[in-house]
């Protein structure tokens, strides 16, 4: 009896630790991020780091600014949000409310699929295809450009759009919906009226998790963009938070590689402020009712 | 609901303005699922157009001979493999004991929802930043250098997130009676959750545990600062943990990137979509008798 105490008293203990272990490891990667990421800011300036418009960490007399990559990143970001959520939503629309369930559990899975192909695959493709297409179409020296990282984003972020909204579409009471056609609407005229307001939280959780993809993602874009220091301009290349740390980390030391992790703070930060809207916004919706 | 909407839409009372609009909007919708369906059939076709001819038994089973300017990925499929053997041997013990805390032990629910908020926030962190933290404390700290084993234990935290969430969905769903009934005969707790319930857990714990390859086999930001790109072949597992080793992602990028061989990284592109493809299909199979036992 005693010895299957003490086996129950290990276990407990056991679980315990493996419990707490995500908690170890966002406080472990927060600490090392704001302790390695401080020093660089401090000694550049948080001013001179945020607002400069100029990145030369390579010259004789370095210049520290990041503010083209956060531009970048939040035009980046705002493209891709403005293509893939009309996209993603409607898509949602069908999967949920206009087609069979039959055609939709087929449907389903290529988007599961879309979500599944690694970012560098995308990059690939986007190099070969969507670079010399942006080329020739826009007439442009060259097609790595701000504009085909917003495509190849709106292409990455659409299966967690789709998703997200198509869940929160779902559970949205039967009883609204039933209410609005009883009093006239058409189907299509609930769907907008009715379903997508009612589920609007859900869907705002959905272009949320698109915009922490889309601001974190690295090797797809830094493969389309042509890794530039410009400020942005949809048809120049440029370079973005994420593509900025990972195209000087391998050959950086002193100053510019802690400039670097200074980098993925603020890269670090903007995702922590999206998580927690997205929390907030998911705590939300129709949980209880319908 | 199909039936009623029938019913219920009077049809006849429509304006014509309201009429074009619902039948714009439904275009729109048709639309959308089309530029969907497309996009992704476009895609897979291409990279196998492109890829699969490449995809020869010599480039599958040599390794890089750089005099000879010949280029095989056997290496990058072994340390790949390492690596998810590797992060999935420390990762699933841990994320599953996770799930048992928070659905059997704890009864703190401010303390439950702060560990779900810490997870969900695993999720959201970009891979680069894995790479970084990975870098300084993994291969820099605790001095494992650019190697597999660097990687696979960065990966750990990566994939703990969503075997945690799988196995949590699986332990809800099995009943509360068979824990009652285990305890009523007189089992411990311990027991009860490893002869009991541990059994019926078993597919959403393959179940995360096939989306953690899948995450895996797709990541390269976070390996290329923590793995590095190496592609000489080490087949002592051993060893090989303390090799840097490229896997199939990365050289993907390393070859297309560094080296401008285009062909190469359309051959581990089409590669890369054949197993994404077995890992979704998988992932659906062992939901699937998931939901039958639950």
């Amino acid at each position: 009896m005693k010895a299957r105490n003490i086996t129950e008293q290990v276990m407990h203990v056991i679980f315990v630790v493996c419990g707490m272990i995500s908690i170890i490891a966002v406080v472990g990667i927060s600490a090392y991020m704001i302790i390695s990421g401080l020093p660089a800011i401090r000694e550049i300036g948080l001013k001179d780091f945020l607002f400069g418009q100029v990145w030369k960490s390579t010259a004789s007399e370095p210049l520290f600014g990041i503010l083209p990559f956060i531009l970048s990143s939040i035009f980046a970001t705002s493209g891709a949000i403005l293509i893939g959520v009309p996209i993603g939503l409607l898509m949602s629309v069908f999967l949920s409310k206009i087609a069979s369930t039959k055609v939709a559990s087929s449907v389903r899975p290529a988007v599961e699929l879309l979500a599944g192909i690694p970012s560098v695959v995308y990059g690939l493709v986007g190099i070969i295809v969507l670079v010399p297409a942006v080329m020739d179409v826009f007439n442009l020296k060259s097609g790595s450009t701000l504009f085909s990282a917003i495509i190849v984003l709106a292409i990455m972020i659409l299966p967690s759009i789709v998703s997200v909204s198509e869940n929160a579409l779902n559970a949205v009471p039967k009883k609204f919906e039933e209410a609005s056609l009883a009093l006239g609407a058409t189907k299509i005229e609930t769907i907008f009226k009715v379903s997508i307001p009612s589920a609007k939280s859900g869907i705002t959780a959905g272009v949320v998790l698109g915009i922490g993809r889309a601001i974190g993602e690295a090797m797809a874009v830094m493969m389309v963009a042509g890794n530039v220091a410009n400020m942005p301009k949809l048809f120049s290349s440029v370079r973005f938070l994420t593509t900025a740390i990972s195209s000087e980390m391998s050959y950086a030391s002193g100053l510019q590689k802690q400039a670097l992790f200074s980098i993925g703070l603020v890269l670090f930060v903007f995702i922590m402020i999206i998580n927690i809207v997205l929390n907030t916004l998911l705590k939300g919706g129709y949980k209880d009712e319908g | 609901m199909k039936a009623k909407v029938q019913v219920l839409s009077l049809e006849s009372n429509i304006s014509a303005g309201r009429r074009v609009k619902d039948v714009v909007l439904k275009a729109l919708i048709y639309l959308s699922a089309l530029i969907t369906i497309l996009l992704l059939l476009g895609l897979i076709g291409y990279i196998f157009y492109r890829g699969l001819p490449h995809v020869t038994w010599e480039f599958l089973t040599t390794q890089r001979k750089v005099l000879e300017d010949k280029i095989g990925i056997l290496p990058n499929i072994i340390f790949t493999l390492y690596m998810i053997l590797t992060a999935l041997v420390i990762a699933l013990p841990v994320g599953v004991g996770a799930a048992i805390y928070l659905n059997e032990y704890s009864n703190n629910k401010g303390l439950v929802r702060f560990i779900e908020f810490s997870t969900e926030t695993l999720t959201a962190i970009p891979s680069i930043i894995y790479g970084l933290v990975g870098m300084l404390f993994f291969c820099q700290k605790l001095g494992l250098r650019s190697s597999v084993l660097a990687g696979s234990l960065t990966l750990v935290v990566m994939i703990l997130p969503s075997i945690i969430r799988t196995t949590q969905e699986s332990l809800k769903t099995t009943p509360q009676s068979y824990r009652d009934g285990a305890l009523a005969l007189g089992a411990t707790k311990w027991y009860t959750i490893r002869t009991i319930v541990l059994p019926c857990t078993i597919d959403g714990i393959v179940s995360g545990a096939i989306l953690a390859v899948g995450r895996i086999v797709g990541e390269s930001a976070a390996l290329l600062f923590t793995a590095g790109a190496g592609y000489v072949l080490v087949t002592n597992y051993f060893r090989a943990l303390s090799t840097s080793g490229g896997t199939l992602s990365v050289m993907l990028y390393v070859y297309t990137m560094e080296s401008g061989e285009f062909s190469v990284g359309f051959a581990i592109a089409s590669i890369l979509m054949i197993l994404v493809l077995i890992i979704n299909f998988s992932a659906k199979a062992a939901k699937k008798r998931l939901k039958k036992i639950g």
